[in-house]
Parts: structure tokens; C-alpha cells; sequence
């Protein structure tokens, strides 16, 4: 069995460190990660807690598969309270870490209250340290990651960190691990900053033996690599292009947000597209893209490593941006520059460079800033807030500047951290916040794309591309193409692609892998390595167990079924070119039949029966 | 004929498969601590590079053991570890130019690549062939091909890193 039985547990106000085993009871429930950190979570904390003070806790947690071979088979979570939606915040990550926390002999690691004083978390195996981080205080990832590295002289630590936008209160800091990994949505970085935890660094010497059946795991995982290197996505376009594949298709299909989602075109989007990635561009004759990358165990290497031209303006007094590091991906590349009309591929490079460099969420950043330039375009707010900055939009001068403010924190990049719906009622203009639940949205236009509505209405982390991603259907047709101009038949498929997408993001495996992996691909390997009997419709009714348990956690947290909306723009004002011309969002018509084949009253409430069936309790 | 391991450094992606599949052959556990090929990551320059035992033929390691636990596996060419002759001196792991002879804490002895018997894991594991298994006599090959194409003008001519 792949898991090591033990969780960590870390009380920070008290400087205590203990272990117990891990409740294997919920993991047959909630199969692991994302699943059984949110069991933990709901049990432990009130959901009403101020999700920035001691009593929300911080759950790092892996997956059955973590660690092992199986392809994609390195992600970790971090579960907790978000400070940006005040619902329940699950954001996940590749990289090297989730296997070390493996390898160290730990499945879990809870982490409670709140230090004294900064400190970070040092652990080799069975070793567990808090050490007093005063050093590290004030440093960003990039640097406390050198600092633990040369203090410990061991290139093998694995280490997750949080910068300078987390200790300053950005609300959507992100949690960076190896670098240029992210657990990056709703705040998790934020909340690990309030708790006065610089840093984990991770070393483990004892891995992963006890598989249930070795024999059937491994030709379950040669099966699995071979059905994503044959696959269309996983076998060619995503290792050539990355999630950049997506550029220029969402853009012909008129699903590309842009300029704070007043339009679904970008003129400039094959200029930040990943084929522009691909081309020599002037400065040195060298494409932007040095190579791709991939997490631990993935066969797929949709990571990209990138550089910013030489001379760039962004760069250009910086040596410390000359060098190759984590390069754009679809997300980063539309938040940073569809959303903001900005199309000038190195500044956007550059510009994730510093979100990993001081761990901030680029979408929630870059779609801040495009409510913040259409607030100056409306003088709402002008440079005297800016401080002299002019925000118009398609400036990648003024993105770069409030890119440094906001990852560290200063000026006006106090005011980009709070996030657009805060923002944007603090300088009177709650309507151009894109978000949901506070939390804001994604590279994907719900007039466009019809199910993507209804998937960020629901969404229990606020808007989110992740917790259900139809467009797989709508516009790649896998499993199946439905047209995404309807609505019609989008409620079903938005069930089934948010239970689904609980399930896999339980497993330790990337959502990615589903491009070409069902469900029944994952349950082999699940119970050759665990002795378990997933198959792939238990999984599915796992997937509905893990929403119905995040939904109750919400609801108790006082966020209910009328959150469940969009913003006025998408359902108002129609999109103006592409194939969706003259559509707005169809949510009214979606949310009735989704709240009935939920099982939920139609106050978006889970019924009894509801609750009976998936064995949650009253 | 012997066969080795070929790496292109260029086809890597740090994926790791080829480090759990060594360690898990090897020790009977995944994990890239107990792994005899290792990857490096180069970061500012973005390029990963595995690297293990080359199986030199007068191998430095084997003629420093002074209790003659290491040997040639005539067979594969490999130069294996006696775990039960091994005394943990380390004196092979000075010997190694390369540094591909370790040192294992939990053991006590050492531990280097054995190419698996003849049949090595990592090449099996790897996605993209940046490790393969060859005829020791054309691991250059491919490279002699890409520069001659080069040396005679052609297109084509640069390996492709897959990217």
C-alpha cells in the first residue's frame, strides 16, 4: 500500500511536533489529497473561522499515487480556509515535493495555529525541525530557496516557499515549490504567511516499497504512459506546446476574455500564443522557449522553461532575470496579457517570473489588474492611487511596474493584493470585478463557452477552470464534442466534469492526464498499488461525495446558493465578434436542472437523501 | 556485443521515471534518493542531465577495492558490487572520477549502476529516449549523423529536443 500511515501533525503557537496515523477509514471515502485533506478540514476547524487567524489550519497532503511511477504521479495539495473567498481552498501542484513528503515516510502534514515568530519547517524523514526564520523573513521564494539550499548543502532538498505579495497580505498569494511550482489559487500562500511559516524543505531518504501488487502496478503504469504518448494532447501537443496550445484555438472559437472581459477576441493573441514561444525572435535569434519540462513521474512534460529576450526593458538592469526559469503557461499568458490587451511576450515572461519568484496567483493577479485599468480608464482611480503609473490598458510598461509592486508587496500593489471584487468596491465599482465568490476568473469566456458558466457559478473554490473544465468537451470533444454555444446538456456535464475532476485531483495524479485517461484508466493503478476496489463509477460517486463535503463546508461558512452567479457583464452584455457574437451566459437556464441532478433543494442546499446516499453525515 | 547506456541529454525532461525505475529495481522502494542514475538540473541554462556509471574497461573503482568487491560482470561489462565482500572503506568512491560510486548510510556499503544485469530500467522507463541501450561501438552514431549533415549544409541537421 502506498500509504505510509502517517500524518504529521504541527501545532506552530505551541512549537509541537506529532505524528499519528493516518484515518484510513476516510481515505477509503475520500480516496486521498484533495478528498481526505477536506474531510480533515471540515472536521477540525469552523467553517466561520477567520481564515487568517489560528484556528484555520493548513493541510500540505498527498495522493495514493504520490511519489510512484505512475505517470503524472507527483501532486500534492494544500488544503485550508481561503482568505480570498472565505470558502474551502484545495490548490494543487507538480514539481518534486509531493514525492519527497512521501519519500520522508509522511503522508499529510497538518499545520496549526499560528508561530510566535517566523520560522520554517526542515525535515529528513523522521527528523522534524521548526527553526527560527528571521533570515528568510522579507526574502522572496527564489532567495529563501538559495538560502536553504546553501545552509543545508544539499541539492536534493525539496523545498515549497512563500514570497514577499504572502508576508504582505496579497490575498492570493500562492505557495511555490521547486521554483516554479505552484499551489497557486485562492490564498493558500497567504494564509501559510499568517501562520508565520516561511518555508518547507523536505529530505527523504526512505521511499515508497509497499505496493500491493508490484507486478500488476507496473504493467498498469506501462499501460497508462503508452495511452498518453499515443494520445493526440498528452502524446504531442502539450509536451510541443504546453497548456499554450490553447492560445490561439480559444481565441477563434471567441472565448478569449479580454480587456477585463469587455470582449472574447485578442488581436494580439498569436503574438503570446506557444507557437510564438517556438519562433527566433530578433534580439539573439533564440526562441523564448528553452525547453519544456516535466513534474516528477509525468510522461507528458507540459512544463515550460523560458528566457526573456536579451536587452528586453524588463530585464535589462536585472541579471537576475537572465537566466532560463518556469516560462508561460495558457493561464499566465492570457491573465497577464489578453486580459489586459498586453502583448508583448517578454513582459509577460517576465512578469511570471516574478509571480514565482514572490509566489502570487497570475490569474487572480492579472485579472486584478484588468479591473484596475479599466477602473483608471474610468478615473475611479487615477495616478495619484497608481502612484504615477499609467494603467492603460495594453501597456506592458504598466503591468511590469505593478507586477514588482504587488509581488512585494508595496504602494499600489498593496491595492492590486486584495483582489478585483475588493478593489474594485473599495473604489466604488463592484461591477467590473470578473470573479466569483471573490475568487477571479479564468482564460475561459462563458459566452463562448456555455458550460464553463455554470462551472464557475458552482465552483466551490470561486471561479475556477480546474474544478470542472468542460471545455475538454466543448471544444477538444474528448470524451465527446458538445457544442458550446448551449446551454442545453451542460448541467449534466458539469456534474459529471467537477465530480470527476474531485476524484483525479484525490489521486496524486495531474488533471492533464484526463485528456486521454478515464477514470477506469486510474482505478488499475489505484488497486494494484493499494489493494483497493476503485472502479471508475466509484470513483465518480467518491468525486460527488469530495463536492458535497466542500459544498456543506461552504454553506456553513455562510456562502450559499445565491453566490452561485456570475457578474452582471456575461449575462448582460453580449459578446461583440467570433462565433458567439450576440451571446451572453445562459446561466438562469443551467442552474435549476444542476441543482436537481446535484440533489440539492433548489436553494442549492444538498438534500437528506442526498447526504444518506454518498454517506455524509446529517 | 557489449552494449551501454547511451544518454542525449538534449531528450531529457526530469521527469524521474528513469530514477524510480533504478531504485526500485536496485532497493525495492521508489524513491530518487537510492537511485544510481541521477538527473541534474541545470536551471538558468534549463537543461536536465542524467547521469551515471559509464562501465569504464579499466575501472578505477574495481582496482582500488582492497577486497576485491567489486567485479566485472563479463557478460554485460558492468563492474557489479559484492554487497556481502564490501566492507564500506569508500576507497572506490575517491577512485571514481565520476563520482558514480555512493555510499549508502542505511547499508553501510556502497552501491553503483550494475546495468540491471543487461537489461537496464531506466532505458525501459525513460519517455523519450533520452536513455537507450546500444551497441557500445555507435553510441556517437546519432551525433556523427547530425554533424555530418552540418558539415555537408543539409536542413535537419540539429537533434530535436522534442520542445
Amino acid at each position: 500500500m502506498t500509504w505510509n500511515n502517517k500524518v504529521l501533525r504541527i501545532n506552530l503557537s505551541k512549537g509541537e511536533v506529532k505524528d499519528e496515523p493516518l484515518n484510513m477509514e476516510w481515505a477509503k471515502q475520500y480516496i486521498g489529497q484533495r478528498g481526505l485533506a477536506s474531510k480533515y478540514l471540515a472536521e477540525e476547524i469552523d467553517p466561520r473561522c477567520d481564515a487568517l487567524g489560528p484556528e484555520n489550519k493548513l493541510i500540505f497532503v498527498t495522493g495514493p499515487l504520490t511519489g510512484t511511477p505512475a505517470s503524472t504521479g507527483a501532486r500534492y495539495s494544500v488544503v485550508t480556509k481561503s482568505p480570498l473567498t472565505g470558502t474551502i481552498a484545495c490548490s494543487n501542484s507538480g514539481g518534486y515535493l509531493g514525492p519527497e513528503i512521501k519519500y520522508a515516510g509522511w503522508d499529510m502534514i497538518i499545520l496549526e495555529g499560528e508561530s510566535p515568530e517566523p520560522v520554517y519547517l526542515y525535515i529528513e524523514n523522521e527528523r522534524v525541525e521548526l527553526v527560527p526564520a528571521g533570515e528568510l523573513w522579507g526574502k522572496s521564494v527564489w532567495d529563501a530557496d538559495r538560502w536553504l539550499h546553501n545552509k543545508y548543502q544539499d541539492p536534493q532538498l525539496r523545498i515549497a516557499a512563500v514570497g514577499r505579495s504572502a508576508e504582505q497580505g496579497c490575498l492570493y498569494a500562492s505557495i511555490v515549490n521547486d521554483l516554479h511550482r505552484a499551489a497557486g489559487r485562492s490564498g493558500v500562500g497567504t494564509v501559510m504567511a499568517a501562520k508565520k511559516l516561511k518555508a518547507i524543505a523536505i529530505r527523504g531518504t526512505r521511499g515508497l516499497g509497499n505496493i500491493h501488487d508490484p507486478k500488476a502496478f507496473m504493467q498498469a503504469v506501462s499501460a497508462g504512459k503508452k495511452i498518453l504518448a499515443e494520445n493526440e494532447v498528452t502524446g504531442a501537443a502539450l509536451p510541443k506546446f504546453g497548456t499554450q496550445v490553447l492560445m490561439n484555438v480559444i481565441n477563434e472559437v471567441g472565448a478569449m476574455p479580454t480587456r477585463n472581459m469587455r470582449e472574447v477576441q485578442f488581436d494580439g493573441a498569436s503574438k503570446i500564443s506557444g507557437e510564438a514561444m517556438h519562433e527566433p525572435r530578433e534580439a539573439d535569434q533564440k526562441p523564448n522557449l528553452v525547453t519544456n519540462i516535466a513534474c516528477g513521474s509525468c510522461t507528458i512534460a507540459c512544463g515550460r522553461i523560458s528566457t526573456v529576450a536579451p536587452g528586453h526593458f524588463t530585464i535589462k538592469h536585472s541579471p537576475q532575470y537572465w537566466g532560463a526559469s518556469g516560462g508561460l503557461e495558457y493561464e499566465s499568458a492570457w491573465a497577464m496579457g489578453s486580459a489586459l490587451g498586453v502583448d508583448d511576450l517578454d513582459a509577460l515572461t517576465y512578469v511570471n517570473f516574478l509571480c514565482n519568484e514572490d509566489g502570487m496567483d497570475p490569474i487572480s493577479f492579472g485579472a486584478t489588474v484588468a479591473a484596475a485599468m479599466e477602473l483608471y480608464e474610468t478615473d475611479a482611480i487615477t495616478k495619484r492611487e497608481t502612484g504615477g503609473i499609467d494603467l492603460r490598458f495594453g501597456s506592458a510598461e504598466a503591468l511590469v511596474e505593478v507586477g514588482k509592486l504587488t509581488a512585494r508587496g508595496e504602494g499600489f500593489g498593496k491595492d492590486i493584493g486584495l483582489g478585483s471584487r475588493r478593489l474594485c468596491e473599495k473604489y466604488g465599482h463592484p461591477e467590473f470585478s470578473m470573479s466569483v465568490k471573490s475568487q477571479e476568473f479564468p482564460a475561459y469566456d462563458p459566452r463562448g463557452i456555455q458550460g464553463m458558466g455554470l462551472g464557475y457559478a458552482t465552483s466551490n473554490r470561486g471561479a475556477c477552470h480546474l474544478r470542472g473544465y468542460t471545455v475538454s468537451s466543448e471544444i477538444m470533444g474528448v470524451p465527446e464534442k458538445t457544442d458550446p454555444l448551449t446551454p442545453e446538456g451542460k448541467p449534466k456535464l458539469v456534474k459529471a466534469a467537477q465530480d470527476a475532476a474531485s476524484a483525479v485531483d484525490s489521486t496524486g495524479l495531474c488533471a492533464f492526464s484526463t485528456f486521454a485517461w478515464t477514470l477506469d484508466d486510474i482505478a488499475p493503478q489505484l488497486n494494484a498499488a493499494c489493494g483497493s476496489d476503485w472502479t471508475g463509477e466509484k470513483l465518480m460517486e467518491a468525486g460527488e461525495r469530495i463536492w458535497n463535503l466542500e459544498r456543506d463546508f461552504n454553506l456553513a461558512a455562510g456562502i450559499t446558493g445565491k453566490d452561485d452567479n456570475l457578474p452582471e457583464r456575461l449575462l448582460k452584455e453580449a459578446a461583440k465578434t467570433g462565433p458567439a457574437k450576440g451571446k451572453v451566459n445562459e446561466l438562469s437556464k443551467m442552474m435549476p436542472e444542476y441543482y436537481q441532478l446535484r440533489g440539492w433543494t433548489p436553494e442549492g442546499v444538498p438534500t437528506e437523501e442526498t447526504r444518506r446516499r454518498l454517506g455524509l453525515g446529517a | 556485443m557489449l552494449k551501454s547506456l547511451k544518454i542525449e541529454a538534449e531528450k531529457c525532461t526530469s521527469c524521474m521515471q528513469c530514477e524510480l525505475a533504478c531504485s526500485y529495481q536496485a532497493e525495492g522502494v521508489f524513491n530518487t534518493a537510492k537511485s544510481r542514475i541521477k538527473i541534474f538540473t541545470f536551471h538558468h541554462e534549463g537543461r536536465f542531465v542524467p547521469y551515471t556509471c559509464t562501465q569504464c574497461s579499466e575501472a578505477w573503482c574495481l582496482h582500488a577495492c582492497p577486497v576485491e568487491a567489486i567485479v566485472l560482470n563479463p557478460r554485460t561489462g558492468a563492474k557489479e558490487v559484492l554487497a556481502d565482500a564490501c566492507v564500506g572503506c569508500k576507497v572506490c568512491t575517491i577512485a571514481c572520477p565520476f563520482g558514480t560510486v555512493n555510499y549508502d548510510e542505511d547499508t553501510k556499503v556502497v552501491y553503483k549502476c550494475d546495468l540491471c544485469g543487461g537489461d537496464p530500467e531506466c532505458a525501459k522507463a525513460c519517455p523519450t529516449e533520452a536513455i537507450t541501450y546500444v551497441q557500445s561501438e555507435q553510441t556517437g552514431l546519432e551525433r556523427m549523423r547530425i554533424h555530418a549533415a552540418q558539415a555537408a549544409g543539409l536542413a535537419g541537421g540539429a537533434a530535436d529536443s522534442g520542445a
